[in-house]
């Protein structure tokens, strides 16, 4: 009978080392991997950060906890393929911290809600879900619709994300508080420097009031692009098998 | 090495540990759970060759199959359509009214729509297709932008106001804001309104002028709604003398729309759905009740 492990069994400190090390290698094996491999995230046309008010709503969709029951994540399952669209690619989510995927949906998933709906119909089913949906349990957000957004931290949030990578300019720090204005009201300002910014950017008043910019309009400016920035009829599936 | 050493009580072999006299028995692991044990072992080694597995420099092993799951997903995709194509391939072809007169075709576009209706058009139109405030019913034959297969799939394709070029209103410009555009009046609108009402038989107010509120009717209203108030397909705009109100039948609700206008939005749904499921929905929606 060895007793070579007596040497851990005797100095805890040791044990501690020698299990952090076991356990290192798990995490050497399965995560390192994905920051050095080129393919992890695809190269795809048309992904760009959130314009500052799309990041707003954002904030306010991790904020409320939409999380809990929606994900954002269409998996290659042929189910979700013919109710939600084209599957996600890695490359949707680069700039997302942090990231919304998942597989537990009491409510559907939202990936490529997009254009799906109107804005009015958001405006309704955000303030009272049953109002359009009679069967739904989603609890409602009238005070979204109330509570007017604030700008003050708008730019310190784009800083915040690019020291995590997110490739926002300098340009795009500094126009961030005018630019949430431009895009919840376009006929305030100069949308095609948002544009140039922010290709594929939709502006328009998205709460339906023009005399202020609430979180509704921010939330539904997020809503509405989630899942629309890569073109998937000039995608390569193939490229990107795994 | 410690010596071996056998616990008297139950004739088992200690592990030769001892903490102030007391011992550990040895009891090994039964032979089948260790055996399963390596077996797992063998499996997973198989199963590195077989899948997907180790990362390496520049990629991972691929696995002698190759396999992906995003490929195996999309044939699965692919699988589904085609044997959906075998019984309803000829949709793609055929136009809306063959699908229409040929029964086999009707149903499998009919099962089809019903399907897809459930899932795209229910969250605004309803399950029953019975609309709501803002939504128009589909069941009845009041129609904004035409009731013919040909303009419901239309409709469908581009969407109203949906931002697509060939959307309905593809300028949206909706419904004029007659208020808050400065055109009319506070109490032009009220009588205007009272109008309104009297063409479908609503409660008109009697201390209003009918004639003023025509003459006010024939000067802004009658560009796009009619002189007779019925309407203009090409224009979206709707008929007021059938008694539907998409936004309400209050004085309230239809003063509201007259104030601040009206801009309903659909999607477009070519691009998010396949044309021969677009089409299904055409054809399902026709039948409905209200095609015409």
């Amino acid at each position: 009978m060895s007793n070579k492990h007596e040497i851990f069994e005797k100095n805890s400190i040791l044990l501690l080392v020698a299990i952090l090390v076991v356990v290192a290698i798990g995490g050497l094996v399965e995560i390192v991997p994905l920051y050095y491999l080129k393919g992890t995230i695809e190269k795809v046309d048309g992904v760009r950060p959130y314009s500052p008010l799309e990041l707003m709503g954002r904030n306010i969709y991790v904020r409320e906890g939409c999380y809990t029951c929606h994900s954002q994540m269409v998996r290659p399952f042929r189910d979700e393929l013919e109710r939600y669209g084209h599957y996600s690619l890695a490359a949707e989510s680069m700039y997302d911290h942090p990231f919304q995927w998942g597989s537990k949906r009491t409510g559907p998933d939202l990936a490529r809600l997009g254009g799906k709906y109107s804005d009015e119909w958001h405006r309704a089913h955000l303030k009272d879900p049953r109002a359009v949906v009679p069967e739904s349990v989603m609890p409602g957000y009238p005070f979204l619709a109330t509570t007017e957004l604030s700008t003050k931290m708008i730019a310190d949030h784009l800083k915040t994300n690019r020291m995590v990578g997110v490739p926002y300019t300098d340009e795009q720090i500094a126009a961030a508080a005018e630019d949430v204005m431009v895009q919840a009201n376009p006929d305030k300002g100069d949308v095609d420097a948002l544009l140039a910014r922010y290709p594929k950017a939709v502006a328009r008043d998205f709460d339906g009031n023009p005399e202020k910019v609430t979180e509704m309009d921010a939330l539904i400016a997020y809503l509405q692009m989630l899942g629309t920035l890569v073109d998937f009829t000039i995608y390569d599936n193939k490229a990107d098998f795994r | 090495m410690a010596e071996r050493h056998i616990d008297e009580l139950s004739g088992t072999e200690t592990t030769g540990h001892e903490w102030d006299g007391l011992r550990e028995l040895n009891t090994p692991l039964p032979r089948w759970w260790l055996w399963i044990f390596y077996v797992t072992i063998v499996w997973s080694i198989l199963y590195w060759i077989a899948y997907p597995a180790w990362p390496m420099v520049s990629s991972y092993t691929k696995g002698m199959f190759a396999y992906s799951a995003r490929e195996e997903g999309l044939k699965a995709f692919e699988a589904g359509k085609a044997a959906r194509a075998e019984v309803g391939g000829a949709l793609q072809n055929a136009s809306l009214d063959q699908i229409q007169s040929t029964p086999a075709l009707l149903e499998f576009a009919q099962g089809q729509g019903k399907a897809s209706f459930g899932d795209n058009c229910a969250p605004c139109h309803g399950l029953g297709a019975t609309g709501g405030p803002g939504y128009p019913n589909l069941n009845d034959d009041d129609w904004m932008w035409g009731g013919t297969l040909d303009d419901i799939y239309t409709t469908l394709q581009y969407g109203i106001r949906s931002g697509h070029d060939d959307a309905r209103d593809s300028g949206i410009t909706g419904m004029t804001a007659f208020g808050a555009d400065g055109i009319l009046e506070t109490d032009q609108i009220a009588s205007v309104v009272n109008y309104v009402r009297s063409l479908s038989g609503l409660e008109t107010d009697s201390g209003l002028d009918l004639a003023a509120g025509q003459t006010l009717f024939i000067d802004n209203c009658s560009a796009c709604h009619g002189e007779d108030g019925k309407g203009m397909l090409e224009l979206g705009a709707p008929n007021l003398t059938d008694g539907i109100w998409l936004y309400g039948s209050s004085p309230a609700a239809m003063i509201e729309t007259v104030t601040n206008g009206r801009k309903g939005v659909m999607p477009a749904w070519s691009g998010r759905l396949d044309d021969v499921t677009v089409k299904s929905l055409a054809v399902y929606v026709h039948n409905l009740g209200g095609g015409k």
